[in-house]
């Protein structure tokens, strides 16, 4: 396989894996760099690429189990230093997109959800992948993903209108 | 489109069950400029959902073709040093050879060499052989220790009687 079919491979999804990543590390370097990792683990192994059914749905659970690693790992204690940078990243993504303060809330409450809950929400409500193939990224059953998804929208839909009350009142 | 139905719409999607087609359709009317004030949190949360969405991976992904090193080449390179040395070597072997015996075109200057060689061993030869000589010495001694055994022999006869 050539650099070329390989990137043709990869390229649809590298912004997914990407994203999964800074959902889970947070800050944009160490998702930059887990992305990296993980898109040189596939090209390592290009021979099994072949082999696998959905090359994208592999590479979304590698991504998944690699951050979890690096979160367990020690250096994910020095995620803390990083993670006050993370404000600067955010304000460049929120010019850009011109976000609004309130949805900058709604990042802040995605980030304090439980970690399957998170990647749930990224998968279906940003990368809008349909329930099988969640549940086969994260080795989980369709009902079990359903729980968790309808529990992440009701956690994040109180916790805005919180703040939102909060501002009015 | 409907506020009850996009009210209805929200109420399922809370519970997990919408359809992929039906949070497209949330996500549409979300992203329009006014939405019913009682629905503003949403507004927020769909946005950032479809802004989330533009993010992009930027940073380029090293490929590099990892070189595993063929030891086939190894073979080859042996194979080729060993053809040089064959092919180098075969020359001066039998110039050595020429140097080394040498040749003689003119025959009484082979005799000459031939006696001279052959002179030489002799010599060394009959060197060889004088030193021998002094083996006749031993010999001699061991003549002379004869005779005491003819001594034992008569003190033997005495001493019988």
């Amino acid at each position: 396989m050539t650099q070329v079919e390989f990137l043709n491979i990869v390229m649809p999804f590298k912004d997914k894996v990407f994203r999964l990543a800074k959902r889970l590390l947070v800050s944009t370097e160490e998702a930059e760099d887990a992305t990296q990792e993980v898109l040189l683990k596939l090209w390592n192994n290009k021979k099994k690429i072949q082999e696998y059914k959905n090359v994208e749905a592999f590479s979304m659970t590698m991504t998944k189990n690699f951050c979890f690693d690096k979160l367990k790992s020690k250096q994910a204690q020095n995620l803390k230093i990083v993670h006050s940078n993370y404000e600067d990243g955010n304000t460049s993504l929120q010019k850009q997109i011109e976000l609004n303060d309130s949805v900058d809330w709604v990042a802040r409450i995605i980030e304090e959800l439980p970690e399957q809950q998170k990647m749930i929400i990224q998968l279906r409500d940003i990368e809008a992948y349909d329930f099988d193939e969640i549940a086969k990224m994260l080795d989980m059953n369709n009902t079990a993903v359903r729980v968790n998804l309808s529990r992440a929208r009701k956690t994040i839909r109180e916790k805005l209108t919180n703040t939102h009350n909060y501002g009015v009142k | 489109m409907v506020l009850n139905n996009i009210e209805d719409l929200l109420e399922k999607y809370e519970n997990g069950e919408t359809t992929l087609k039906e949070e497209q359709q949330l996500k549409h009317y979300f992203s329009q400029e006014t939405v019913a004030p009682h629905l503003e949190m949403y507004k927020s949360m769909f946005t950032y959902f479809l802004g989330n969405q533009q993010e992009q991976f930027t940073k380029d992904i090293p490929l590099k073709t990892k070189r595993t090193f063929n030891y086939k080449w190894i073979a080859v390179a042996a194979v080729a040093v060993l053809m040089l040395g064959f092919y180098f070597k075969e020359p001066m072997i039998t110039s050595y050879e020429e140097y080394a015996y040498g040749t003689f075109n003119n025959p009484e200057k082979a005799l000459d060499e031939v006696t001279k060689s052959l002179a030489m061993i002799s010599s060394h030869f009959n060197k060889g052989t004088s030193t021998v000589n002094y083996l006749n010495e031993v010999n001699k001694g061991r003549a002379t220790l004869g005779y005491l055994n003819e001594i034992e022999n008569t003190t033997s006869i005495i001493f019988k009687n």
